[in-house]
């Protein structure tokens, strides 16, 4: 008897999963884990929706009962039951034995999703064996900063597939959440302390996802809230080693290459440079790093988090901000540029790259 | 027995403050807040502990540097006594005698009255001795908080029990105006025990460190 | 007593209304303003849903979202579903127990303006420079960086009306203490008694956490002070705590009164006693206790460490347990029973399924560790929908169908009240149901707008159909209201016929001071007992006699104003010159009252026992 409440548990896990999988886009969908963590996430989702459907088809069936065999036909008093102990009984402790079965792998998870002790082993050179990410988020921006590599760079997450990447969350202005909803859970980045917790992002996974996940903010940040998305680039532990020595390889800003990107380096020199850096060193103070890191901007997939990666749109951004990013605070940080400025300055910012 | 009947020491009943409904409500329903300002300060308390000692830079004096026994002691004996010479006044009520009744509630008032005039000069000593105040840090404002709220609690106090004199000063006592009096009591031992409570977390444990 | 009413003028009416102390008109007023509100906060979540129609919509701008959605929140919360409940309450508890007004008239009154003027102080804030924008939860640091007087409205309005509920707290709880019938013991109480007993136990113990957090927020932006500035020492973290050890209760003060109205209408229209009533009673006491101890689940992503998190998650799903034994316990009232599917019973009916939908996601969100998925998303955004429409908005719109004849002695409607149910269900179901999926499919909540591509456009186009549904349902609703005031068509005692409770054994509406001799409680659905054994109504506890009564005060309303006022003078203190000088005058009018009200002798008057007996001559039974 209990085998068989067993196998109908497992094959109801089975054929929810079967149905919730094909929901949403594989880049953004927490129904198409594609991580360790939001697999297990998501497993535990499927053991709580089994025994939840349990529930509901039990409540179900007498209610369908009650309100087809007992309506009101005449005018007979029907007998004015007290209770019955037993049947108290029994759904007392059903439910109790069933969140039993879901409290147990709950606090398991909990405490392993918890373990960043990888953070807190360091080698010789006084780094971690283990990759870790500093994340800073802003409004309406994020930053990320890897500190055994020694660089930064901005809105685009670049992260090897297979491994742990472990993460410092915090925040430099008001409470944001930082969530990549298909490799796992969220973690909130407080202005008061930094939060730590890991992810693992999987290959394959990442392949049919396009190689870019989305990341949301995830706590009301302000009017941009909605629009606070950054992306993830879920790579090969190989072609991330090549991308940080190349990001390393950064000293100086890069000379632009075209007359029109040298005019363009020159009108940023004068405008932009105060809050936004072009080499990806991480020396400058977090209070001097204003804006996104622009090192790598020309390889970036979307221009401030949400707008198609186009020389037209990266020129509408920065003619108005405020009508893209309501409430951002690049708006009024520089002095209107010309049509012909801002030719320049987008040849110029399109052609920061690293890889070649 | 009716609020409007008048009394004698003889036919006054035992306990006053519980012989009419609308007093038997009062009684409870003060109680149930008192329940709910415990919680209140509860809040406060855990505020405060969290915040204790969170200052932006290490030139801000911190609880160790500020406290010292003796003003806070006498301050401590000033506000208990007057929860003693509330009792005595409530022992007069029960008893029907109204004079010693406004006498003793008279010396709970002065006394209350001392212990807000010390702690106000308590709090101007560390304004201008520490430069401590509501405003510089996350412990200043936390501190003057929880130990304000419980003056302001007090400065109430007194402001209810003098009404309360001088509202029945020509009237005497009577079922209508015994349980004002005796809820207004409890409120002020209510205080008092708040009292203790800080005493013990914010100056004691402050003290030593 | 309406028939004296009639008989006065538009302005006297008025006045009595402005001044009244008697619970069941003060139940009224509740109603209309919380009423008003309900439209208003209704009106929020349309421009909600119609800016999120479609991707990349430009209804409403980014800023203004935020202050909709925000309001729309507290609205509901606070403005709405409380004050609704609390008429109910109001209006019916102190019949239940057979009492002839709750312990403290001129409280209730002073809870009733306090709230209604901190109501409109949060509302005005529309009109003043912006509403608040951070959400209703109006975490630390979104609202110390907002701008404007937004989020000094929403503290100090919440902190003017939060004063109000806790007092009407206070007196439900000294009422039902004190002021039960001969024989009405705590285990012969009706379901909506003992779920109002609990629930202002609730409110007594919730509230002053949240006074706390808005008076820290208050004094960190009008006054100074560093609580929540990092830079200076302070901690944000502090206001999540505060504001979840209020907000989580918060949750069933609503829901609880909810539950007892339903334990009312389902034993009413079943026929059958409530099944299990003790475990009932035993089930309501045990959820109001264990929502003290959840409140961090809201905090499972804020960092608090796995230790936290596990026990607050285990915490949480136990809530289940006495929650499940309600839902067996309504199913099993209803087995066996003679059901008769009115308006009131098909809400009722429909909440089960409903509510089931809410409760089973609930214990989901309590896994905490996949909870890191759910937060902040829109499966949370559906799941408290499911709770809070399914439960506690399901409950007032049959507690107005069943109780609207008791408050004013007509019926609404069946018909047209069928019709809304319908509407509502559907459109109900239909908004939420797919937000689940919307959530797990990525969709963080209280985002103005979403960028097409991301499979997110059909589920919520479906949603805002479904919005438009409850829009339609909530406005025949009020013709259905408008319809049955005009036709006025007066009921008898017990206009469903099957009442079991002392409510219905008194005229609808009673006169105003309820029983003429109070009656004598010999069991549980006491009326039910008596019709049983072929009498007519109840037998009386005592001889007819003289009736004490309050009188009726103008001062609940002007303490009240004075804080209005000095709200004003708090928020303007520091950009104009007569800031300071409102602040003192509004707290200046309210200390005058207060002192106008103590030093005044106020003895109320004597209803005299001929009196009682001409009332009967001239019909007083409606």
């Amino acid at each position: 008897m209990k085998r068989l409440a067993k196998w109908r548990m497992i094959s109801m896990i089975a054929i929810i999963t079967l149905l919730l999988s094909g929901c949403g886009e594989p880049f953004l969908s927490t129904l198409q884990p594609a991580g360790e963590v939001a697999k297990e996430q998501f497993d535990l989702m499927m053991l709580s929706v089994a025994i939840m459907v349990g529930v509901i088809i039990v409540v179900t069936l007498i209610f369908a009962i009650v309100v087809v065999k007992f309506r009101r036909r005449d005018n007979t008093i029907p007998k004015q039951v007290e209770g019955s102990h037993k049947l108290e009984i029994i759904w007392t402790v059903i439910p109790i034995i069933l969140l039993l079965i879901l409290a147990v792998p709950t606090v398991a998870s909990t405490f392993k999703f918890a373990d960043v002790s990888e953070m807190d082993k360091k080698n010789e050179e006084g780094k971690t064996d283990a990759l870790v990410i500093n994340v800073r988020a802003n409004l309406y921006w994020w930053e990320f900063e890897y500190p055994n590599e020694e660089i930064i760079t901005s809105q685009d997450l670049v992260v090897p597939t297979g491994q742990k990447v472990y993460f410092n969350l915090k925040a430099s202005d008001v409470k944001h959440s930082f969530w990549i909803p298909a490799v796992g859970g969220k973690m909130d980045t407080n202005t008061d302390n930094v939060n730590r917790f890991y992810l693992q992002f999987d290959e394959q996974k990442a392949n049919e996802a396009g190689d870019l996940f989305y990341g949301k903010c995830a706590e009301l940040c302000g009017p941009s809230h909605a629009l606070m998305d950054f992306k993830v680039k879920a790579i090969s532990p190989d072609e991330f080693d090549q991308w940080v020595a190349d990001m390393q390889s950064v000293k100086e800003p890069e000379t632009a290459e075209t007359p029109l990107a040298q005019q363009g380096q020159e009108v940023f020199n004068n405008s932009c440079i105060g809050c936004h850096a072009v080499t990806p060193a991480t020396g400058a103070p977090e209070a001097a790093r204003l804006g996104p890191n622009l090192t790598n901007f020309g390889e970036r997939s979307r221009i401030a988090g949400v707008l198609d990666h186009t020389e037209e749109e990266l020129k509408n951004w920065i003619s108005d901000p405020e009508a893209y990013k309501p409430g951002n605070k690049m708006t009024n940080a520089y002095n209107k540029l010309t049509p012909e400025e801002l030719d320049a300055v987008a040849e110029y910012l399109m052609n920061l790259k690293v890889q070649d | 027995m009716h609020v409007e009947d008048k009394f004698t020491a003889e036919t006054w009943p035992a306990a006053p403050e519980k012989q009419t409904l609308e007093g038997k409500n009062k009684f409870l329903g003060f109680w149930l807040f008192l329940g709910g300002e415990t919680v209140l300060f509860a809040s406060l308390f855990a505020t405060y502990l969290a915040l204790k000692d969170k200052v932006p830079n290490a030139e801000h004096a911190l609880a160790k540097d500020l406290f010292e026994l003796p003003i806070v002691f006498v301050a401590t004996m000033l506000l208990l006594t007057s929860s003693l010479t509330s009792v005595y006044a409530m022992y007069h009520m029960k008893n029907f005698n109204f004079k010693k009744m406004q006498l003793w509630l008279g010396l709970t008032v002065l006394l209350g009255f001392a212990f807000l005039l010390l702690e106000i000069y308590e709090f101007n000593h560390y304004v201008h001795e520490y430069h401590h105040t509501f405003t510089s840090s996350a412990f200043g404002s936390a501190f003057y908080t929880l130990v304000g709220f419980h003056g302001g609690h007090v400065a109430f106090g007194l402001l209810w029990i003098v009404t309360l004199m001088v509202r029945n000063a020509k009237r005497g006592l009577d079922l209508y105006n015994a349980p004002k009096f005796y809820v207004a009591s409890l409120y002020w031992h209510f205080i008092d025990v708040v009292w203790v409570f800080i005493f013990t977390v914010v100056y004691l444990m402050g003290m030593v460190g | 007593m309406s028939t004296y009413a009639q008989k006065k003028g538009f302005g006297a009416t008025v006045w009595d209304y402005l001044t009244t102390v008697d619970h069941k008109k003060i139940a009224i007023l509740y109603l209309i303003a919380g009423g008003l509100f309900f439209v208003l906060g209704g009106l929020e979540a349309m421009f909600i849903r119609i800016q999120l129609a479609v991707p990349n919509n430009d209804f409403v701008s980014a800023g203004l979202y935020n202050e909709i959605l925000t309001m729309h929140g507290t609205t509901m919360i606070f403005l709405a579903a409380m004050p609704l409940l609390f008429g109910f309450m109001n209006a019916i508890m102190p019949l239940q127990i057979g009492a002839r007004d709750v312990a403290f008239p001129f409280v209730n009154a002073l809870g009733f303006w306090l709230f209604f003027f901190g109501g409109i102080f949060l509302n005005l804030s529309w009109f003043l420079g912006g509403a608040p924008d951070a959400g209703w939860t109006s975490y630390a640091s979104l609202s110390m960086a907002s701008e404007g007087h937004g989020i000094d409205f929403y503290a100090l309005g919440l902190q003017i009306s939060g004063a109000g509920t806790l007092m009407g707290g206070i007196n439900f709880l000294v009422t039902i203490i004190n002021m039960r019938a001969p024989g009405m013991t705590y285990m012969r109480m009706p379901l909506f008694t003992w779920s109002t007993f609990v629930a202002s136990a609730l409110i007594l113990f919730a509230f002053p956490p949240l006074t706390v957090g808005l008076f820290l927020l208050i004094f960190d932006r009008m006054f100074g002070s560093n609580f929540f500035d990092v830079a200076n020492g302070g901690n944000t973290v502090i206001w999540e705590h505060l504001f979840w050890i209020f907000g989580h209760p918060e949750v069933y003060i609503l829901v609880l009164p909810a539950f007892g109205i339903f334990s009312e209408i389902f034993a009413t229209f079943s026929r059958k006693r409530l099944f299990g009533y003790s475990s009932m009673v035993f089930a309501t006491v045990l959820i109001g206790f264990l929502g003290f101890m959840v409140w961090a689940h809201h905090m499972f992503t804020t960092g608090l460490g796995p230790i936290a998190n596990a026990i607050f998650a285990v915490a949480t799903m136990a809530i289940a347990v006495p929650t499940g034994i309600k839902i067996f316990n309504w199913l099993f009232t209803m087995w066996g029973g003679s059901i008769k599917f009115t308006t009131p019973m098909l809400y009722a009916v429909a909440f089960i399924p409903s509510f089931v939908g809410g409760g089973v996601t609930g214990v989901m969100l309590a896994s905490a560790a996949a909870d890191y998925q759910y937060h902040d998303s829109y499966f949370v955004v559906a799941h408290f929908h499911y709770v809070i429409v399914g439960g506690v908005v399901f409950g007032l719109l049959a507690a107005t169908h069943f109780y609207w004849p008791k408050m004013f002695g007509t019926m609404l409607n069946e018909t047209l009240g069928k019709i809304t149910f319908w509407l509502f269900l559907i459109g109900f179901h239909l908004t939420f149901f797919i937000q689940h999926f919307l959530g797990l499919m990525g969709m963080p909540r209280r985002i103005f707008t979403f960028l097409p591509n991301q499979g997110l456009d059909a589920g919520n186009l479906i949603s805002t159909i479904g919005a438009f549904f409850m829009a339609i349902a909530t406005l025949i609703l009020l013709i259905n209201i408008v319809i049955t005031s005009v036709k006025n068509q007066k009921v008898g005692n017990d206009p469903w016929e099957d009442g079991r409770t002392l409510e219905w054994a008194i005229p609808s509406p009673p006169p105003f001071y309820n029983f003429k001799q109070l009656p004598l409680v010999r069991g549980l659905d006491p009326l039910w007992i008596e019709k049983m054994e072929g009498k007519k109504g109840m037998t009386p506890a005592e001889p007819l006699g003289d009736i004490h009564m309050p009188n009726n005060s103008f001062n609940p309303f002007m303490i009240s104003l004075g804080l209005f006022v000095a709200a004003f003078g708090a928020l303007y203190r520091e950009d104009y010159n007569w800031g300071v000088l409102v602040l003192i005058v509004g707290m200046g009018i309210t200390l005058l009252s207060m002192f106008v009200r103590s030093v005044k002798d106020d003895h109320g008057f004597h209803i005299h026992k001929e009196d009682l007996l001409n009332d009967d001559d001239k019909g007083g039974k409606a």
